[in-house]
């Protein structure tokens, strides 16, 4: 392990982190593995009270506060606490397993909120892959070029000031136009190119500031090499990108989901957890627990997919040892 | 090296996992309501203004029950979110027909689109608007100065219509957009809520009381409803592409075949309500049992009876809806539309010529033998 870190070093393959302190040291001293389990068992944990720590905040006020809210002026500031607005906790939970309706064929609630965020979650990954691409390539093109950063990037940060509500309908009738052949646009993909569009901001700024990260010495060193652009890229650019390209990624695939929700809620695509929802929103009043389903869903949807993005920097560890040691 | 392979082998892995939920996403974008046709059917999209329900349940039994078929047709139908504007999508040529309230696409119509009325499936409305049996809130005369509910995006026209017909002041009304539910009324942010009588009110009869542990009852509430008023405007009508009727042939056939599948389907719905209300839920629709019929139920008594035939625009209520419109005026002083529409934008043509074709046939077309069912609503609707 050791061997090879020193051999790469040496090579210049990581150089751009040789400079930054605690690099040195090289990854994993022995008492490193435990510390870190133990610590993930603490976040784990945290995590935990922090859960039970909101849902005992929700049955406190809805215990004490005032039934119609706390109002100041005419804004209320705190919400109303009758059984309408604020579902106990325990109602919340015990309807997740009962059927969606009375309907013979109906299945148990949460397997229909899983089954919705599964799809969500499918789509937003197509979203957030195409926002990837899309985000280091237009990096790489912006870094490349410093007319292209001029040109491109003002045009990247106002992309972001657009409306979803007037951009998806546009989407969609652009999606139901295109027919290529035997490929017909589909509805879901009109979804992922929201979710994609979200998506790719971060990436790009990330990716952009990731791949200018390099110190100019470093560069001159590769020059000196006579690596050409590629070989730069390769071997100086891209591990010295990892550290900002990981947050970002990690923003972009929050982005995703919440693209994906939104787009679906907006063009009504059925089977994700958008269109359920708006679906069960319409049956609060008369089954306010079950309005509260997809809301949990959607918010684990969330964690779940900026959690994959951290398999991811499992994988790329050895790059980032510039992140850890600041 | 080792160390490069495993990396490598765990980059494959997350790219097949990648391609896994693509292609699964494909597979169930495929099973989206489109039946594989048997080669030369037509394929016809049918935009509506909202996602799966009851309301809509005879464009899914034609579908459902091969009516569509029958006539060569194959049909794309595309629920709406939040966001698609039916007309829009019909004038921008993403669909072949929407399904849409009269007074919003006339205000479409003045802003430019070239789109005709060529079936009035509802032939009453039915808005109401809700109140509290103890909140002297008895006729639209008792608006003035109270918290209206409304869901705008141009359901609020009957509204001012009536208003305006009463000649009450609109600027005096304070418009709260409701949002999917009924829970605005409920806790007292609304003095007097839009409900459609096959939805809203039902949410309301479906909500329990906290006072008395109990689902709340008809006795509980005033209703106004805006069929009595003079504010009453056309509801779900078919629209179609005015330039493509004026001159496309293929469209011209496609259209009266595509009425007579929707006549049959609504023709099924009168006379079997569970059934219609079955097949809507099979369909994607996400309410109860007792809420979804409650719904078809509701929607027929809507369209049903239809003494001129169903879909035959009645030229009275036409130019009454359009009277309203001109007449109405906004909380914030706007108006609908300012001059009258043009005559391209209503024809019994096609829906005439759709129920001559089906004369011979044991269908009962004007609901003259047509009876609601009661229905008993549970909690939640479910």
């Amino acid at each position: 392990m050791r061997e090879t870190e020193s051999a790469r070093a040496g090579r210049g393959a990581s150089a751009a982190s040789v400079s930054r302190p605690g690099s040195r040291y090289g990854p994993g001293g022995p008492t490193r593995p435990a510390r870190r389990g133990g610590r993930r068992l603490a976040t784990w944990l945290w995590g935990l009270a922090g859960i039970v720590a909101i849902a005992l905040i929700w049955e406190v006020y809805k215990l004490l506060g005032p039934a119609d809210g706390v109002v100041i002026g005419d804004a209320r500031v705190l919400p109303r606490t009758t059984d309408l607005a604020m579902p106990h906790v325990w109602d919340m939970i015990a309807r997740l397993g009962e059927p969606v309706t009375r309907s013979a064929s109906a299945q148990p609630l949460w397997l229909v909120i899983v089954l919705a965020a599964l799809s969500t979650l499918g789509i937003a990954a197509v979203g957030w892959l195409v926002g990837l691409v899309v985000g280091v390539g237009l990096a790489l093109v912006m870094q490349r070029w410093r007319i292209a950063e001029w040109g491109l990037l003002p045009w990247i940060v106002l992309s972001q000031t657009v409306p979803l509500i007037a951009f998806a309908p546009v989407v969609k009738s652009w999606g139901s136009r295109v027919e290529i052949g035997a490929f017909e646009w589909q509805d879901w993909m009109s979804v992922a190119l929201i979710a994609s569009y979200l998506a790719f901001f971060p990436i790009a700024i990330g990716a952009l500031k990731g791949l200018q990260s390099p110190d100019v010495i470093h560069e001159e060193l590769m020059r000196s090499y006579a690596a050409g652009y590629w070989q730069t890229l390769v071997k100086l650019r891209f591990p010295a990108a990892v550290p900002y390209l990981l947050p970002a990624l990690r923003l972009g695939a929050a982005n995703a989901v919440v693209g994906a929700v939104v787009a679906e809620v907006s063009t009504g695509l059925q089977g994700g957890i958008g269109r359920i929802l708006i679906q069960f929103a319409g049956q609060a009043s008369g089954d306010p627990a079950k309005a509260w389903g997809p809301i949990f869903g959607a918010v684990v949807l969330g964690l779940v997919a900026a959690g994959s993005v951290a398999l991811l920097g499992v994988i790329l560890g050895n790059y980032r040892r510039t992140e850890e040691a600041s | 090296m080792n160390h490069s392979r495993r990396r490598l082998a765990t980059v494959g892995g997350l790219a097949l996992a990648a391609t896994l939920a693509f292609t699964a996403c494909s597979a169930s974008g495929d099973g989206s309501g489109e039946t594989d046709g048997g080669g030369d059917l037509t394929p016809v999209k049918l935009q509506l203004q909202w996602l799966p329900q009851g309301q809509f349940a005879g464009y899914f039994a034609a579908q459902e029950l091969g009516y569509f078929e029958e006539e060569g047709l194959e049909v794309e139908i595309i629920p709406s979110g939040g966001d698609i504007v039916p007309q829009d999508a019909l004038a921008n040529g993403d669909v072949d027909y929407a399904i849409a309230w009269v007074p919003k696409v006339l205000g479409s119509i003045e802003q430019g689109a070239n789109l005709t009325d060529i079936a009035q499936i509802f032939q009453r409305s039915g808005t109401l608007q809700v109140s509290w049996a103890d909140s002297g809130i008895e006729s639209v005369a008792d608006f003035e100065g109270k918290k209206i509910g409304s869901w705008g995006f141009g359901n609020e026209w009957e509204i001012f219509a009536a208003m305006a017909a009463e000649g009450l002041d609109s600027t005096t009304v304070q418009i709260i957009t409701q949002d999917f539910n009924m829970n605005a009324f409920l806790q007292g942010d609304i003095d007097a809520a839009q409900a459609m009588t096959y939805n809203e009110y039902a949410q309301l009869l479906e909500a329990v009381n906290p006072d008395t542990g109990e689902l709340y009852t008809e006795d509980d509430f005033n209703v106004i409803s805006y069929e009595d008023t003079e504010g009453a405007m056309l509801q779900d009508a078919i629209w179609a592409d005015t330039a493509r009727l004026e001159s496309d042939e293929a469209y011209q056939d496609t259209t009266v075949k595509f009425l007579k599948a929707v006549i049959k389907g609504w023709v099924y719905a009168a006379e079997n309500p569970e059934g219609a209300s079955e097949i809507t839920i099979a369909a994607g629709s996400g309410w109860g049992p007792s809420h979804e019929l409650w719904m078809v139920n509701e929607t027929n008594k809507l369209i049903w009876p239809s003494p001129d035939g169903i879909g035959i625009i009645d030229e009275a209520a036409w130019e009454k809806t359009v009277a309203g419109a001109l007449a109405a005026v906004n909380e914030a002083g706007a108006h609908l539309i300012t001059e009258e529409p043009p005559a391209t934008a209503w024809s019994n043509e096609w829906i005439q010529q759709a129920l001559d074709e089906l004369e011979g046939e044991d269908l009962d077309l004007t609901g003259e033998g047509f009876e609601p069912i009661d229905v008993t609503l549970e909690e939640g609707g479910n």
